[in-house]
């Protein structure tokens, strides 16, 4: 392979063939179907969010609303189905076309005001978690049929394990992200906004049109991680996944997306939050270690991957500095 | 009566506010034929340029395309017409890949998913017409600039130019690579197309073009085909200025002769940087002044960077006072006694949102270090100390450095390094960009501080007044070194130097 | 020729140490002043200060007494984001510096041997964010994100996992103790930020930072050492978390790992950006930062008197950044530049 784009992601893969191996060789059980169903279960939601947070990264911006907009989205299912009386299919169509709007008008204040993505998703993730208080201080139970259908739907893998509904979304939506991103106009303008703002704005892409997609995007999946959560969790609760953004961050970049935009792959991202999952797992199968250890391995990886990017950007930069 | 050329101007005139930026400009480009558009920073090349893609609108005069009279809107409009442009620093986007580049914005689909296949088979096809076999799918920015400059002309041709501008194409590119884009610059002359070229290497110009077309002071001055023109009246052309009828020498040679015996400050030998500079050696006494001429993009900042450490050279030693010295970064530079005044004030020099004061004091306070602060009132004297003596025109010393005119902004980088008393002050372009009031202040200053015993290092473009500060004169071409003159320096011997 | 913006644009800053324009104070002391306001038509009892024991008692008293930590982070943010960076970790060294200071406490170490070993671990997380900032020249807030994400773990590892609390009439003292009427931890940390603020703008530190932050390129050229700078100034953040750390764990008399100052990195950046300084980096105001606490810490305080949940608190904050990020953003300002041209004629230069 002589593509140095694929070296941060086959680096991904290979910690994350050694990570499982390290299981397998360590616990009977670890390779069974069950494990690994599980895995894209529960890491369902991060991995939806990672998409579009994917798409913001190689724009060359960043999206700290996401935990937010989980929560955000929880409560305000919760209440439209257990109150309002809504269907749940009709609150949850609301809640996905409201979390993308709000990620379009985001999109928009970030080009027009010229501001910096990060503190413009903060005061978002601020906005949020505090429109999640306002609707509810507490913890809002969710009709259990519909939660129930959702959990009773999943197709059997070999073996003992199942590929859940969450996990099924999130393949799906992993694929629409990689089509999009891959094989569309649309998405080789987000790579080429991420690459080079000033020279993509010179060779016709609209800059603008791109990154209130991105952002809508992002607050789409956001949206769709908040409802797979309130459905997995049966809840929607205020306090509900804060600091999420940062494992979803955390699972872009280890996946292999320079944070400084442009370059990177969907796919990696897959990879990113599995990698999360496999050390939360290994460390839930040890039973002596603690759970910090995962906070500490997963800014560990950071690290290692940040500075990986750093040295590989630099064959980028050479030629960047002397045009 | 229409014109016959492909692409024609007919007194085209342009002015910002009062600042006439083109006046009466007639020009022919024809097919089969490269022209180089020529002229001196400030001249209106790039000007004409934007005029003729149609990013501005000229004031008066036509411009034709095939005997039409045509009007673009803007560089996407111009294209479609057939004229292409490719700019000096590289318009695409590094991170994508070759065929990315090539088609973006215009990717083949299918029900809206792009067609890699039939796009890469595009770029493949586009880049074969420049006999250029490369990787399609792999990132523009893990090729050399050289390549990637040709893909940019690759795009620029996507679209049946028929006009292809290339504005400094050359700059960053070494000699086999300046090559192969020749190589390809005469093959699509061969096949008709009109190409305007600019440049600032003459060797270039001579190498490559059929006609050549000077600018200067937005005028034109000339526009002939290259037999024409020989080298020498070429740059007589282009500096405004024709070999003097007598060589009547502007210096006193007795001045000269005296500085032999000052003890020699600055040794360096074979100082040089790949792409960058030809190692190339030269020395300075204590108390002399080596002016550093030549055209613009000849290799005189490039010199003087590498000498202060603002950019690490990759070859040549240094000795100051006889001592062998290293310089690595402009620290090492300031501690061994040098100053550097850069050419682009805003970007290299001045801090804009910091006062007139702090500007000044930067130097000297860095050179002490941030634990022995300049005490206030000190800082204050120092201010009002350099404001008067340069005649820096601010209400007062608080005033943010940004809101000053070009000529102050420019006194304040002077008064900062001679607050900082080095032993040598490099200059470059001390006068650019500065009304002709503040012109001969610091030409006096130069003269002033060289008295008192300061040795500078001079970059200037203005040959009248770099042979009236000068004891010494260093000619640049090309990136070497093509002549060292000394006493009696006169303005026509640097002429014959850069034309030789 | 001069451009007409030049003449009204920006008006020379003071001399001194205080910092910004009269125009820059208008905006943070209106919006104080508001808030001011709507307190004191809500629950007029808001300005009313009392001496009960000796000790001062009040909502006034409250926002200090609240806002110390806040003060010395938003100080330490403010000269960082000076020289063009951020420093997102500072929530995650409060919970390390907090949980060490507990255990230390609980292992009996001497007092005095806590804080330096505490401010010695704030200090080494700041060198670690400014190792990568200024060596690896990792981006600012890339860099600091991976102690943000690691550091709570960190802390988590020092404490074993649990709230550990401990008892000590020291720490005690610089929780919820009182000198002279007034709470200790606002006397201690006034006089920490009187000698940072000393350290900053007493020596030439400041002048470096901002000019590296205003222009690294001619900061380069005119010989100042940038990466020795860069270096300083997030040790100097580092310094000042490890600093609110201790003085969140004394408050309570023990680490939480996993919420001692959550979030409160967030409320650092903002007070800065309230204070009207530019994320890009240059000029910083600590005058103006410490007003910006004010702001934030008093919005707080005024939403827990009204008897609003605490939670309503997010809401409020975000509304407050999203106006002063637009009021202060290009475009709007050009605006409003050009408006008010518009309607008076620039007078002759």
């Amino acid at each position: 392979m002589k593509n140095e784009r694929w070296i941060p992601v086959l680096a991904t893969l290979l910690v994350l063939l050694l990570l499982y191996a390290f299981g397998v060789s360590q616990y009977r059980n670890f390779a069974s179907t069950l494990v690994l169903g599980n895995l894209l279960t529960d890491n369902a939601f991060v991995i939806i969010a990672g998409v579009g947070m994917t798409l913001v990264i190689l724009s060359g911006g960043i999206d700290l609303s996401v935990g937010s907009m989980i929560a955000f989205t929880g409560v305000l299912i919760a209440l439209l189905v257990g109150q309002a009386g809504w269907h749940p299919l009709a609150a949850i169509g609301f809640a996905l076309l409201l979390g993308t709007c709000i990620g379009a008008i985001m999109g928009y204040l970030i080009d027009a005001f010229e501001l910096q993505p990060f503190i413009v998703t903060l005061a978002l993730m601020f906005l949020l978690r505090g429109l999640a208080f306002l609707l509810s201080l507490e913890s809002v139970p969710i009709d259990p049929p519909f939660v129930e259908q959702f959990a009773n739907f999943r197709i059997p893998l070999p073996g003992r394990g199942w590929l859940t509904a969450s996990a099924l979304v999130m393949l799906v939506v992993l694929l629409a992200g990689m089509v999009l991103a891959h094989y569309t106009r649309f998405g080789t303008n987000v790579y080429a906004v991420g690459g080079d703002k000033s020279s993509a704005a010179l060779l016709g892409v609209s800059v603008r049109g791109t990154l209130v997609g991105v952002y809508a995007c992002s607050g789409f999946t956001s949206a769709l991680a908040g409802v797979i959560y309130t459905l997995y969790t049966a809840s929607g609760y205020p306090l509900a996944t804060v600091g999420v953004e940062l494992d979803v961050i955390a699972a872009v970049v280890i996946g292999g997306t320079l944070l400084t935009g442009g370059v990177g792959f969907i796919f990696g991202t897959l990879l990113g939050g599995l990698i999360q999952g496999v050390i939360q797992t290994l460390i839930a199968f040890d039973g002596s270690l603690n759970s910090w250890w995962t906070k500490i391995v997963i800014g560990l990886l950071l690290f290692i991957f940040i500075v990986l990017q750093r040295l590989l950007s630099r064959s980028f930069g050479s030629m960047l500095k002397a045009a | 009566m229409p014109p016959s050329a492909l692409l024609s101007l007919r007194d085209i005139a342009i002015s910002f506010g009062d600042f006439k930026a083109l006046q009466a400009i007639q020009a022919d480009f024809h097919a089969g034929e490269i022209h180089a558009l020529l002229g001196e920073n400030g001249a209106g090349k790039s000007t004409l340029i934007k005029v003729i893609t149609g990013v501005y609108q000229p004031d008066e005069g036509q411009l034709f395309l095939d005997g039409q009279a045509y009007r673009a809107g803007g560089s996407a409009e111009a294209q479609a017409l057939g004229i292409s442009t490719v700019y000096q620093e590289v318009n695409l986007i590094p991170t994508l890949t070759v065929a990315q580049n090539l088609s973006l914005g215009r990717q083949p689909t299918r029900f809206g998913l792009v067609r890699w296949g039939a796009a890469q088979r595009q770029a493949r096809a586009l880049l074969a017409r420049l006999e250029l076999e490369i990787d399609v799918n792999r990132p523009l920015g893990s090729y050399s600039i050289a390549i990637q400059q040709l893909v940019a002309i690759a795009r620029a041709l996507a679209l049946d130019a028929k006009v292809l501008i290339l504005d400094e194409p050359t700059a960053s590119l070494d000699g086999h690579e300046v090559e192969v884009l020749f190589g390809l610059l005469r093959q699509l002359r061969a096949q008709g197309m009109a190409i305007v070229f600019v440049t600032h290497f003459l060797d270039q110009v001579y190498a490559l073009c059929d006609r050549i077309t000077v600018l200067r002071n937005g005028r034109l001055v000339t526009s002939a085909p290259i037999a024409e023109l020989p080298r020498l009246k070429l740059v007589e052309q282009m500096l405004g200025r024709q070999l003097a009828p007598s060589d009547s020498p502007t210096q006193d040679t007795a001045r000269q002769s005296d500085k032999q015996q000052h003890p020699l400050l600055l040794e360096v030998d074979r100082l040089g940087r790949k792409r960058m500079l030809e190692p190339l050696s030269f020395s300075l006494r204590q108390g002399e002044t080596l002016g550093l001429a030549g055209l613009l993009g000849s290799g005189r900042t490039e010199t003087v960077k590498l000498l202060f450490g603002a950019e690490r050279a990759d070859s040549g030693q240094l000795r100051l006072a006889g001592a062998p010295c290293t310089i690595h970064n402009p620290r090492q530079a300031i501690r061994q006694g040098l100053g550097f005044c850069p050419e682009d004030r805003k970007r290299e020099g001045l801090v804009l949102e910091l006062s007139v004061r702090e500007n000044l004091i930067l130097a000297l306070q860095a050179k002490r270090g941030w634990r022995k602060p300049i005490p206030e009132a000190q800082q204050q004297q120092l201010a009002d100390e350099m404001i008067r003596a340069l005649g820096i025109a601010t209400p007062d010393a608080e005033k943010p450095v940004g809101q000053l005119s070009g000529g102050n902004q420019q006194k304040v980088i002077l008064g900062r390094w001679l607050i900082a008393q080095p032993r040598l002050l490099i200059l470059d372009e001390p006068t650019r960009g500065i009304d002709v009031g503040a012109h001969a202040e610091i030409v006096a200053l130069i003269r002033r501080l060289c008295a008192e015993g300061m040795s500078l290092l001079v970059v200037s473009s203005e040959l009248d007044e770099v042979v009236v500060f000068s004891d010494r004169i260093m000619v640049m071409r090309d990136r070497f070194k093509a002549a060292e003159l000394t006493a009696p320096l006169h303005p026509n011997d640097i002429i014959k130097a850069i034309a030789s | 020729m001069t451009l007409p913006l030049s003449l009204s644009q920006a008006p020379q800053r003071r001399r001194g140490t205080g910092g910004g324009t009269h125009q820059q104070w208008l905006l943070p002391v209106t919006a104080l002043a508001l808030i001011f306001l709507v307190n004191a038509l809500l629950s007029p009892s808001f300005f009313s200060l009392g001496v009960v024991e000796g000790h001062l008692y009040g909502s006034l008293v409250d926002i200090l007494h609240r806002g110390a930590p806040l003060a010395l982070l938003a100080i330490g943010m403010s000269i960082v984001i000076g020289t063009g960076g951020i420093d997102l970790s500072v929530g995650a060294i409060i919970a390390i510096c907090g949980s060490l200071m507990a255990v230390l406490i609980q292992q009996d170490v001497s007092p005095l041997l806590t804080t330096l070993l505490t401010l010695g671990a704030g200090l080494l997380c700041g060198l670690w964010n400014g190792l990568l900032v200024a060596v690896l020249r990792i981006q600012p807030i890339v860099a600091t994100l991976i102690l943000m994400v690691a550091g709570r773990g960190i802390a988590q590892m020092i404490t074993g996992g649990q709230i550990v609390t401990f008892h000590s009439e020291v720490f005690g003292q610089l929780g919820s103790g009182y000198l002279v009427m007034l709470p200790m931890r606002v006397i201690l940390t006034a006089l920490v930020l009187g000698l940072l603020i000393a350290l900053v703008r007493r020596s030439a530190l400041g002048l470096f930072i901002e000019a590296v932050g205003g222009n690294a390129e001619a900061s380069r050229l005119a010989g100042i050492d940038s990466r020795g700078i860069l270096i300083g100034a997030y040790l100097i953040s580092g310094l000042c978390a490890a600093f609110a750390g201790m003085i969140i764990a004394a408050d309570i008399s023990g680490a939480d790992a996993n919420n001692a100052g959550l979030w409160m990195e967030m409320d650092a950046i903002l007070a800065v950006v309230i204070g009207g300084a530019s994320l890009a980096g240059g000029r910083f105001y600590l005058g103006l930062t410490l007003l910006g606490t004010l702001v934030i810490q008093s919005l707080t305080t005024s939403i827990l008197v009204s008897g609003l949940p605490a939670q309503y608190n997010l809401l409020v904050k975000a509304l407050v950044i999203l106006v002063f990020l637009l009021i202060q953003s290009r475009p709007v300002k050009q605006r409003l530049l050009g408006w008010l041209q518009r309607r008076r004629p620039s007078p002759k230069s």
